[in-house]
C-alpha cells in the first residue's frame, strides 16, 4: 500500500479548475518528483495534501487513512510535513526558536533533543547561527532553516516546495544532496520543483504535471532520457 | 526641577495605565491586523465589574481585579469569535467598521444596564501619600506603577518564553506557515484576545480608582489615546506599546502642570500627528524588507 494517495483530485479557486483530476501516489522510502511550469498547479497540490487548501473532490489517503476534511494540525501530527514555497521562515523569531516551532505538536522532549541534535549535524551553520533573528539569515541559510523546521516535526512524509527557487546553482546541489541524506535516513520525500534536471536527477519516480493534470509519469531516468521533457523542460 | 519630578511621578501612573490598554490593541493588531476600537470599552467593562463586585459583593482589591480579567477576558474572546473571526479573510475596513459596531453595542448595552450617569468609584486603594524627598507619591500610584509592571514583565515571560507566546509570534508573521507547523491559528487568536482583554479589564479598575469616577462612555477617549501610544511604540510592538503609553502619560501630565488642562488631550494628537509625519512605523516599529 502506498504511504501518500490521491486520487481524482479536483481543486477549484474560485470558479477556476486548478487541478483537474489527480491520481498520484507516494511509496514508504521513495523520493517522487513532481514538475511541471508556472500555474500547472504544483504548489495547490501540496497546499491541497496538507490541508491548507480546501478541496472540491476526490480523495487522499495518508497511511491508509483518509486525510481529505482533516485540517493541518491533525496532518503535521500524523506525520506529514510541508516546507513552503519561498521558505516562510518566522522573521523576528530566533533560528533556534523557529525549529522548536517545527516541533509544536510534540511532547517528547528527550526525542526533539535528538531531532535538534541531528538538524545541527546536517546543517551546522544553524547551530553558529542559533540565537540570531531568523531573518538575517541568507537566502540559503532560510531554505535549511525551513527543512531543519520541517524536520523537527519529526515527518514520515517531507513536502517540498521549490527548494531550489532564488539559490545560486551551487547551494541548489547542496540542498538536493541533503534532500537525498533525509531520505536515506528514512524520510519519504514529495518535491515539488521548476528545476526539473535537478529534480528528476534524484527522484525514483516522478509526474509531470500541466495545467492541472498529470501528463507524464515514470521513473527519475526514464523522464530525463523522453524527448518530450528533454523538449519541455531541459532544454534540448 | 522638584515640581518637574513630581509631574513624571504622576505621568508614570497614569502612563502606565495607557500602557496597559494599548498592549491590547497592539497584541491584537499584531496578529489579525485589526484596528480593535471596541478595546476601550472593553477597558471601561473591566471598570464596571470591579465598581460591581467590590459595592454590591464585597469585594477587596485584588479579587475585584482578578473579577475584571476574568469577564473581559472572556468578552474579549467571544468579541472575536462573534464579530471578527467571520470576517478575518474580509477587507480590513469591513472588520474595522465590524469593530467600531462593537464599541457602540458595548458603551449603549452599558448605558442601559447601569444608567448613563457617572458613578462615584469606591476607594480600593488607601490613599495615604508619603514624601520622598521633594516629592509626594500616594499608596495608590504606588500601587498603579507596581501592578502594570508585573502584568507586563509577565506578560513579556508568556510572550517570549511560552510555547503559546511562541505561537502568537509565529501567527503574526505567517498565518499559513504557522499552520503548517500544527499550530491551531483559532485558538492562538482567542488567546491573543484574552490575553489583551484581560489587561484592559486591570486597567479599568485602575483608572476608576484614579479618576475617582466612572461611565459607559469613559472608554473613548483612554482608548483612544492608547490607540495612539500603540502607534507612537510601532503598532505590533509590545515594548513599542509600553514606552508608547508611558511616554504618552507622561507628556499629558507635564501639558496640564506647565501649559493648560485645555491642552491634555490636544497634546496627544499632536504627538500622533508629529509621529506619523516622522516616523510612521512608530518608535520600534517594524520596516522589514522581506528576502526573496
Amino acid at each position: 500500500m502506498a504511504m501518500l494517495e490521491v486520487k481524482d483530485l479536483h481543486v477549484h479557486y474560485g470558479v477556476i479548475e486548478a487541478l483537474k483530476g489527480i491520481n498520484l501516489e507516494v511509496n514508504e522510502g521513495e523520493i517522487v518528483s513532481l514538475i511541471g511550469a508556472n500555474g500547472a498547479g504544483k504548489t495547490t497540490m501540496l497546499q491541497s495534501i496538507s490541508g491548507i487548501k480546501k478541496k472540491t473532490s476526490g480523495d487522499i489517503l495518508f497511511l491508509g487513512e483518509s486525510i481529505f476534511k482533516k485540517n493541518p494540525k491533525f496532518i503535521v501530527q500524523k506525520g506529514l510535513t510541508q516546507v513552503p514555497e519561498g521558505r516562510r521562515i518566522f522573521t523576528g523569531l530566533s533560528v533556534y526558536e523557529n525549529l522548536m516551532m517545527g516541533a509544536f505538536l510534540r511532547k517528547d522532549k528527550k526525542g526533539i533533543q535528538q531531532d535538534l541534535e541531528k538538524v545541527y549535524a546536517q546543517f551546522p551553520i544553524l547551530k553558529e547561527r542559533i540565537n540570531q533573528d531568523a531573518s538575517t539569515l541568507s537566502g540559503g541559510e532560510q531554505q535549511m532553516l525551513a527543512m531543519g523546521r520541517a524536520l523537527m516535526a519529526k515527518p514520515k512524509l517531507l513536502l517540498l516546495d521549490e527548494p531550489s527557487m532564488g539559490l545560486a546553482p551551487i547551494l541548489v546541489k547542496e540542498i538536493f544532496s541533503i534532500i537525498e541524506e533525509i531520505n536515506k535516513q528514512g524520510t519519504t520525500v514529495l518535491l515539488v520543483e521548476q528545476n526539473a534536471k535537478m529534480a528528476l536527477s534524484i527522484a525514483h519516480r516522478a509526474y509531470v504535471l500541466e495545467t492541472g493534470k498529470v501528463v507524464l509519469s515514470g521513473t527519475g531516468k526514464e523522464l530525463a532520457e523522453s524527448p518530450e521533457i528533454q523538449k519541455a523542460y531541459l532544454g534540448g | 526641577m522638584s515640581q518637574f519630578l513630581q509631574q513624571v511621578i504622576n505621568g508614570l501612573s497614569l502612563g502606565s495605565i495607557y500602557a496597559l490598554i494599548a498592549l491590547g490593541y497592539t497584541m491584537v493588531y499584531g496578529i489579525i491586523k485589526l484596528i480593535n476600537f471596541a478595546h476601550g470599552d472593553i477597558y471601561m467593562l473591566g471598570a464596571y465589574v470591579a465598581f460591581i463586585t467590590t459595592t454590591y459583593f464585597g469585594f477587596s482589591f485584588f479579587p475585584a481585579m482578578i473579577a475584571s480579567m476574568v469577564v473581559c477576558g472572556i468578552l474579549g474572546v467571544l468579541i472575536e469569535r462573534i464579530a471578527y473571526k467571520p470576517l478575518r479573510h474580509a477587507t480590513r475596513i469591513a472588520a474595522l467598521i465590524t469593530a467600531i459596531g462593537v464599541s457602540y453595542v458595548l458603551e449603549y448595552t452599558t448605558q442601559y444596564v447601569m444608567g448613563s450617569e457617572v458613578k462615584t468609584y469606591p476607594t480600593l486603594l488607601s490613599n495615604v501619600s508619603f514624601s520622598l524627598g521633594p516629592v509626594t507619591i500616594s499608596m495608590q500610584q504606588v500601587y498603579i506603577f507596581t501592578i502594570t509592571i508585573v502584568l507586563m514583565i509577565a506578560l513579556q515571560l508568556i510572550i517570549k518564553k511560552t510555547k503559546m507566546g511562541r505561537a502568537m509570534r509565529a501567527v503574526s508573521v505567517d498565518e499559513d506557515a504557522a499552520k503548517l507547523m500544527g499550530i491551531n491559528v483559532d485558538t492562538t487568536i482567542s488567546f491573543t484576545f484574552l490575553l489583551g482583554s484581560s489587561l484592559a479589564g486591570v486597567a479599568g479598575i485602575l483608572v476608576g480608582i484614579y479618576y475617582n469616577s466612572i461611565d459607559p462612555l469613559m472608554g473613548m477617549v483612554p482608548g483612544l489615546k492608547a490607540f495612539i501610544a500603540a502607534v507612537f511604540g510601532g503598532i505590533g510592538s509590545v515594548p513599542g506599546a509600553m514606552i508608547g503609553g508611558l511616554f504618552i502619560g507622561i507628556a499629558e501630565t507635564m501639558v496640564v502642570a506647565y501649559g493648560s488642562s485645555l491642552y491634555r488631550d490636544a497634546i496627544v494628537y499632536l504627538i500622533l500627528i508629529l509621529i506619523l509625519i516622522i516616523k510612521p512605523d512608530g518608535l520600534l516599529g517594524k520596516n522589514q524588507r522581506e528576502k526573496v
